[in-house]
């Protein structure tokens, strides 16, 4: 073996040219498409505000950096996200691996399910949390209990947005990870809990920091819960991006905030890349299907009836709340909304969105956004994991680590930056043939893809970077091309990581919002768009339909991700 | 190959010849009407007409309406002037006078006085030297209450701002932020109207003083807590809140049988004007199409449709204004209002001082 590796990697100083000229083709198309619809944008509306009427305005710098309003913002903006990752990694780890180990009847819809509020408007679920935890909801009826307007019901929801994202991405890698490892540490004597920590969590050290790094840039960013939950005292410095932005248009002020955004979010990705760089490690990965069983002893079956009765009551209390309102009419439990969405469609006004054109729109623009995600986010993935050379100074030190680090770092800034940023950006930039997006169909799916790339390659890495090396050595000897070797060693591997990614990128472009409703063509409005419509207008009959679509949505997304799921089961034999 | 492979590829396929399809797309020169049979309207996401009358004028005039929506009013005026250099569409519909100042001072319209002008009644022509814009419709933001609480407890609803500070109003009002919603940004620039830039603060502090609740959205203050709307379903706890004149009859809307008077009333001493303005978009690539569409939206065909598009009324006084307006709408004599250029100058402050008053 040991002679094998070196004569391997003789072969390959030959010709350390060929792999470089692979991993830049490879990593040409991410790179384009994070420079012309990313950077360019970006860059130019945070340039046009720092440099009002001709001259740099630097001095606004110090003027925002001092100012204890800000500052104060920037500490709860810091600490809220940090709590609500925190307390998601509690809740949701345990639910990662009773996903993953577990077979239980159900489990297919119920994780489709628990990705359903990813989808949801944040002023949806905004209101069913409030008829849970605010005046007069459940809690206050029962025990006379009201979390709204403090930070804990912005938690709670934080979590309930995000538990989906510990779910899947530690969920993917942990029913991939061989238990024979932590068992035969438990045969060498090792108890339960020191196999555990000493095997499985250093093997799925990526993954869960992966989903943390998520989860912080998500809530760090978080709009719409704050607003809606914590009412106007408080505010995240994207709330102070959107007001100075899109309320005052105080471009300076927006791009000194931009930039304290952007810093923090580059801060926090040096030590993710830090941290994650010092556990990686290959994995013996086998087949999902065969790693889950039903659950064994009194602590197993604890363990998921507590993972079923804390999801019931966080996200589908919640779900199930929208449901209720969108059947309770004004005369009792009925069709009456549904049936007025139908009707209001036939009516002579532009106003009115057909449900099924509203769905259909939804999903063309969520399936044109997860092509051009998984494309991208795929190939930034392979290129990253392209076998290395080995050989010579260690690659963290040298020019070409130092790039692929950088470039894994910059395809997770879109989490990280306001979407009134990227709009703006994309209204001054993309304004001129043959770029001239701006009333193009393909804007939406655009923007969306770019909050969906970092989920396909976040999700996509721990797998592909716990391929053991050998296997694509092995192949490579025996003769296979490049393309060869990732379709025969890599694809299978993380063949259910990209399925697991790609549902992701469309329940994201599903509930996307804040992108769409940027230059939506109102010809072509989506569910969410849709929803948003209708709360702004008075009466009963408005509300009522809002709530349906939303229960339309809730279905539609549940259905796709369990189409996903279906993909990757009816396939799992040939691993 | 195993069956995934050849569907990842055919996926990939797929991805490149979308990839590629859209590069010819946009080389048709999507956002702007470069083809001189379509004319574009840039607007904010409650623009809405008839499709009928959309169509009668694309059959009249030989053009095609295209509509582009971005955002709520604040954005979309913040786009327009964003993209004045290369503006997105032909005419812009959707500036109101809290806005105006800042639109004009970009220089973001063209001088075209539309026809039918004189049938708008002198005080909405806030621009009548210059026509850089038409005035098309106003409403009015005001308090609005819950009659049944108010029967119910016997007291007589608020009328004026001054009620508002009485004790048997305590802890009754919900409003919206200024800094992050229209209406609650209205409802305080009245009080500044009514009160004077001396006076505003202190009467803020007496509001604040009688238990008025902030909350951020609109959506949040209708639909969630105030008592009176429908959608709540009677669970809000507060029976006074700041929407707009037209909410009453929007709660009728769709009800069998129509009751005999809305569920809803309006506190009409409390009401701020908001006049909504169009014009057409300096550099707009169809300019004599922009021209026919700012005439057609001031005909009287279109300012009839408007009421029950938008819940605004008509610019025209000789538009006809629908039966759910004039039976269960309310007559505003006496709103406040203040000049743009005023509300312009002090914007930023006002909601500033009105922050660190209120909210903290």
């Amino acid at each position: 073996m040991v002679l094998a590796r070196s004569e391997v990697a003789r072969a390959r100083l030959g010709r350390p040219a060929r792999g470089t000229a692979v991993r830049l083709g490879l990593m040409a198309v991410p790179l384009a498409f994070f420079a012309l619809f990313f950077a360019y944008p970006v860059v130019a509306i945070v340039g046009r505000g720092l440099k009002d009427g001709g001259r740099w305005q630097l001095g606004r710098l110090g003027a925002v950096l001092s100012d204890p309003d800000i500052l104060h913002v920037l500490w709860f903006t810091l600490w809220q996200a940090a709590a609500s990752t925190g307390l998601t990694l509690l809740i949701a780890l345990p639910g990662a691996y009773v996903f993953a180990r577990f077979d239980f009847p159900g489990k297919q819809l119920l994780r489709a399910v628990v990705a359903v509020p990813f989808v949801l408007p944040t002023v949806v679920v905004g209101s069913a949390f409030l008829a849970l935890v605010g005046r007069g909801g459940l809690l206050d009826d029962l025990w006379g209990v009201r979390l709204d307007t403090s930070v804990w019901a912005i938690l709670l929801a934080h979590v309930f947005f995000n538990y989906a994202v510990v779910v899947r991405t530690v969920g993917g890698l942990w029913s991939q990870l061989d238990p024979r490892q932590e068992e035969a540490a438990r045969v060498l004597g090792a108890g339960r809990f020191a196999a555990w920590r000493r095997v499985t969590l250093p093997a799925l050290a990526p993954a869960v920091a992966a989903a943390a790094l998520m989860v912080f840039l998500f809530t760090f960013t978080s709009f719409g819960v704050v607003q809606i939950l914590g009412g106007p005292t408080f505010s995240t410095l994207e709330v102070e991006i959107y007001r100075q932005t899109a309320e005052f248009l105080d471009l300076p002020t927006a791009a000194v905030l931009t930039l304290i955004q952007f810093a923090a979010v580059l801060g926090l990705l040096a030590v993710h890349a830090w941290t994650v760089r010092r556990r990686e490690s290959t994995l013996r990965l086998v087949d999902a299907t065969h790693t889950a069983r039903r659950p064994r002893g009194g602590v197993q079956w604890a363990l998921l009836w507590g993972t079923l009765a804390v999801i019931a009551v966080l996200l589908v209390l919640p779900l199930a709340v929208l449901v209720e309102r969108s059947f309770a009419g004004p005369d009792g439990y009925g069709l009456v909304f549904y049936r007025a969405l139908r009707s209001a469609a036939a009516a002579d006004s532009t106003f009115a969105v057909a449900p099924l054109d509203a769905v259909w729109n939804s999903l063309a623009y969520g399936a044109a956004a997860t092509v051009i995600a998984v494309l991208v986010g795929g190939l930034a993935a392979v290129a990253l994991t392209r076998p290395q050379l080995r050989t010579g100074p260690s690659r963290r030190t040298s020019m070409a680590g130092r790039f692929v680090s950088g470039f894994d770092a910059l395809l997770m800034l879109p989490l990280g930056v306001s979407a009134v940023t990227v709009g703006f950006g994309f209204l001054i930039t993309l304004d001129k043939p043959p770029l001239d997006l701006r009333g193009s169909w393909w804007l939406v799916p655009l923007a969306q893809a770019l909050v969906g790339v970092p989920f396909v390659v976040r999700t996509m890495l721990p797998v592909l970077r716990a391929v053991d090396g050998r296997l694509r050595e092995a192949a490579a000897v025996l003769g296979a091309s490049p393309w060869r070797v990732w379709r025969e060693v890599d694809l299978p591997m993380v063949r259910r990581a990209l399925l697991i990614a790609a549902g992701f990128a469309f329940a994201v472009s599903l509930g996307e919002f804040g992108a769409t409703v940027f230059i939506a063509r109102p010809d072509h409005p989506t569910l969410p768009v849709a929803v948003a419509r209708l709360l702004g207008r008075a009466g009963e009959l408005n509300y009522g339909q809002a709530m349906a679509l939303s229960t339309i949505l809730m279905v539609v997304c549940a259905g796709a991700l369990l189409a996903l799921e279906r993909i990757r089961t009816d396939h799992s034999g040939e691993f | 190959m195993s069956t995934t492979s050849r569907i990842t590829a055919a996926a990939l396929a797929a991805a490149a010849g979308m990839t590629a399809l859209s590069a010819c797309g946009t080389t048709g020169g999507g956002g702007g009407s470069a083809d001189a049979k379509t004319v574009t309207l840039v607007s904010h996401d409650s623009f809405n007409a008839s499709k009928s009358v959309l169509a009668a004028f694309e059959k009249a005039s030989g053009y095609k309406v295209k509509v582009l929506k971005g955002g709520d009013a604040g954005k979309a005026v913040n786009q327009a002037i964003l993209s004045k250099d290369n503006p997105q569409g032909d005419v812009f519909f959707g500036i109101d006078n809290t806005l105006l100042s800042r639109g004009l001072k970009a220089g973001i319209f063209s001088p075209y006085q539309a026809k039918g002008l004189d049938s708008v009644p002198a005080d909405l022509q806030l621009d009548k030297d210059a026509h850089r814009v038409t005035p098309l419709d106003y409403g009015d933001i005001c308090v609005n209450y819950d009659r049944a609480y108010f029967t119910q407890h016997k007291i007589a609803p608020p009328q004026t701002f001054d009620d508002l500070l009485k004790p048997q109003y305590k802890g009754l009002l919900v409003t919206e932020n200024s800094a992050a919603s229209s209406p609650g940004l209205a409802f305080q620039l009245g009080t500044v109207a009514k009160y004077g830039d001396a006076g505003w603060q202190d009467y803020w502090k007496k509001l604040k003083a009688n238990g008025v609740e902030v909350v951020d959205s609109w959506e949040q203050a209708y639909n969630e807590r105030f008592s009176g709307s429908a959608a709540g379903k009677g669970k809000g706890d507060k029976p006074l809140v700041v929407s707009y004149a037209s909410s009453p009859p929007a709660e009728v809307m769709g009800k069998n049988p129509a009751p005999k008077e809305a569920p809803t009333g309006v506190a009409t001493g409390t009401c701020f004007r908001q006049i909504e303005f169009g014009g057409l978009l300096k550099g707009a690539k169809n300019e004599k199409g922009g021209k026919e569409l700012l005439d057609f939206l001031l005909s009287k065909q279109f300012q009839e449709d408007m009421p029950l598009q938008m819940f605004v009324n008509p610019a025209r006084k000789d538009a006809k204004v629908p039966e759910l307006f004039t039976k269960y709408g309310a007559t505003i004599d006496k709103p406040t209002t203040l000049a743009p250029e005023t509300i312009s100058k002090n914007l930023e402050q006002w909601i500033k001082q009105w922050s660190s008053l209120v909210l903290k």
